[in-house]
């Protein structure tokens, strides 16, 4: 495999995994936060006593943001070495 | 001991704590100075970002934020946390790997431009500057309190202590003093939440209280329904459900995240890593500190509003508690006994016919001179007069200023006076630390994108570091200046101003950079000149030349506004693109390089 095309595999895929991620984030923030809040503060079981789309906005998305940061790390770092662009934290 | 001995000791024992840490990881060369050598743990830069990214506004206000505002108030947690998710997976990595110490240098290599990197090191010293005006006020109105020695000489000893570490010991030495910094305003934050959280819903957890059941008095009902029916009966909207309209929402959020992710001081803060994977986990680190704070701060309002109504709304004035009346002798608190019966009545503007639950006429509270007669200044039940005429279109009696939720925590839940003074010494810590990260900022735009990279290529080593020391002290005493005189309530809107600006400008303009390789320099600064221009005359309308409510854009803010002028940012950038050359190769081929994490080396300022 040339180097330019494993180049842009690598991108692709980090590409993926962006879009991914960022989807999953405006969702959480924008979505429950904001957009169906009203709904899901009806429909949705509430979280202990909150209502359910009050507790996203509050303490659900940045609980989530959180996680998709853990995410993007390991998903990263598990691409980088599949493609021996891995460097440890130290650098080279 | 007295309180203001307490308040000495443990002040000055995290201050003596900080000057150590500067001193002993002072900056030897430039290379240290903007980026501490590029070798802080992953760990250490995440705690550091995060001190450097809550400021004293942040420590202070946002709890009173979220009292007052319940669910509208979503938009500050949310906005300023999810800004993180952007910043680290769209910018960050991409930026860390190119290299350069500062924002202005990338903007200025990749757009191949001196223009480009002109505009730029405006915008970055504009945003620095607002911010640290504000922190300068912050630290003044702290030590004025404290030692009862006046606003003006609070901010001078405010300001020659950040000089002193952030001239001194460069971002290396402010890396590690921040380190000590965030760990006092975690302790100061939830150590009266929990407290607060153990007497109102027996829970020690204050984010499972929130959640939990309200149990003072035998009483067992959920805790969030109960604020909500004390809420409407009071005449104020829902706590859980807000009052803002969804456009408006929608785009302070996206304003604020998308602000937050262009914003040069925590953009720098990444460069102080090792290598992009580095990054990465810091950013992990930094958002999780962050957190600690930002997930308590909703448990906070909502405790403190319940609390606040519980033992103020229709007690008698010389019943309650005593912290009424410290707040009212620091004028951040006033009863107006409008119906002479002397109790304390506070409702909200469902309550009249007018809309309205103004104490009285006028913004701010204006009280009679020290030397006016007795009767001018103490009422009938001894409470202190305000000079300004009571406002008779409504009944609420009670006004009191936001960021008294987070400070009269510890005494509404009667816990001892060292939490306050923690809670004094942890509003101190956000306050420098945000202000010495900017100033770090400002002085490297100052000393190295603009003398070095425009106007004195020839410029040695030991001349730029100097520069920027001379830039910080020049920055701090502007800072100090606007401090001192503040231009009226100019300081909370520019905060707008600097979201609003960094959202449609470094945003959008680093994003196109990062990820089209065929970008020109021309669509570039006409899109970063258009979200500009389009931002700040709206903002500066809406904010300053008296706009009405009626005039806005589809009911957009202009603490939202900053949204809008990041997509016409992008449009104009890409409408503009086909009129201009292709960038030239090397560009192209470096947009191609930043992509591959491996090789980051450290982050070099030449």
């Amino acid at each position: 495999m040339s180097k330019s095309v494993d180049h842009r595999a690598y991108s692709r895929a980090c590409l993926r995994i962006l879009g991914v991620l960022l989807g999953i984030w405006f969702f959480v923030s924008f979505g429950c936060g904001i957009l169906f809040r009203e709904w899901m503060d009806e429909h949705l079981p509430p979280v202990g006593t909150a209502p359910f789309g009050f507790w996203m906005a509050q303490q659900g998305s940045i609980i989530c943001f959180i996680l998709i940061l853990v995410a993007y790390a390991v998903l990263m770092k598990r691409l980088d070495s599949k493609f021996g662009y891995a460097e440890g934290e130290e650098g080279q | 001991m007295t309180n203001s001995t307490l308040n000495f000791i443990i002040i000055g024992i995290t201050f003596a704590v900080y000057i150590v840490i500067a001193v002993r990881s002072r900056a030897g060369s430039t290379k240290e100075y903007y980026t501490a050598g590029g070798g802080v743990s992953s760990f250490a830069n995440g705690m550091a970002t995060a001190a450097d990214w809550m400021s004293a506004a942040t420590f202070i206000s946002m709890a009173g934020a979220v009292a007052m505002s319940g669910y509208d108030a979503s938009r500050f947690l949310m906005g300023w946390t999810g800004g993180f998710v952007l910043l680290t997976i769209l910018m960050v990595p991409f930026l860390r790997k190119f290299g350069k110490a500062t924002v202005p240098d990338f903007i200025g290599d990749r757009y191949y431009s001196k223009w480009a990197r002109g505009v730029a090191v405006i915008c970055a010293i504009f945003i620095c500057m607002t911010y640290i005006m504000g922190q300068m006020r912050g630290v003044g109105v702290v030590f004025s309190q404290l030692f009862g020695i006046g606003i003006p000489a609070g901010v001078v000893v405010g300001s020659a202590i950040v000089f002193f570490y952030a001239g001194l010991g460069g971002m290396k030495g402010i890396t590690y003093t921040q380190v000590a910094q965030y760990c006092v305003m975690a302790f100061a934050y939830t150590i009266p939440a929990v407290f607060i959280a153990i007497m109102i819903t027996n829970q020690p957890v204050p984010q499972l209280g929130l959640i939990g059941h309200y149990s003072l008095n035998g009483e067992s009902v959920p805790f969030l329904e109960k604020l909500n029916r004390i809420n409407v009966e009071l005449g104020f909207q829902e706590y859980t459900t807000g009052k803002m309209s969804m456009v408006n929402m929608f785009c302070i959020t996206a304003a604020l995240m998308c602000g937050t992710a262009g914003l040069p001081h925590v953009i720098v803060r990444f460069f102080t890593v090792k290598s992009v994977q580095a990054v990465r986990n810091s950013a992990c680190w930094t958002l999780a500190f962050i957190a600690v704070i930002y997930l308590t701060a909703p448990a906070i309002g909502a405790f403190a509003r319940l609390n606040l109504i519980e033992e103020l709304h229709e007690t008698p004035y010389v019943e309650a508690p005593a912290w009424l009346q410290e707040f009212e002798a620091t004028g951040q608190m006033a009863w107006v006994d409008k119906n002479g019966d002397g109790k304390i009545q506070y409702f909200g503007p469902g309550k009249s016919v007018a809309g309205t639950n103004s104490v009285f006429q006028g913004e701010q509270p204006i009280f009679p001179a020290y030397d006016a007669p007795e009767n001018q200044r103490l009422g009938a039940h001894g409470e202190r007069l305000l000079a300004n005429k009571p406002d008779l279109s409504n009944s609420n009696e009670l006004w009191f200023g936001h960021d008294i939720m987070v400070m009269a925590n510890p005494s509404m839940a009667g816990l001892p006076m060292w939490v306050v003074s923690l809670l004094m010494a942890g509003c101190i810590a956000a306050a420098l630390s945000t202000a010495a990260g900017l100033l770090l900022v400002l002085s490297t735009s100052i000393s190295h994108d603009l003398m070095k990279k425009i106007v004195k290529p020839d410029l040695s080593d030991r001349e730029e570091v100097n520069y920027a020391r001379g830039a910080s002290f020049v920055g701090l005493a502007v800072a100090a200046y606007f401090g001192i005189n503040p231009p009226s309530a100019f300081i909370a809107q520019t905060v707008a101003f600097a979201f609003g600006l960094a959202a449609s400008s470094f945003f959008p303009t680093l994003l196109i950079g990062i990820f089209s390789k065929r970008m020109n320099k021309l669509g570039a600064i006409s899109g970063m000149i258009a979200g500009m221009v389009f931002t700040s005359s709206y903002i500066v309308y809406f904010q300053f030349l008296g706009g009405t409510k009626e005039q806005l854009l589809f009911g957009i803010s202009s603490e939202g506004i900053g949204f809008v002028g990041m997509l016409i940012n992008f449009a104009v950038a890409f409408l503009v693109r086909p009129f201009g050359d292709e960038p030239p190769k090397e560009v192209q081929e470096m947009v191609e390089r930043i992509h591959i994490p491996s090789g980051a080396g450290e982050a070099s300022h030449h």
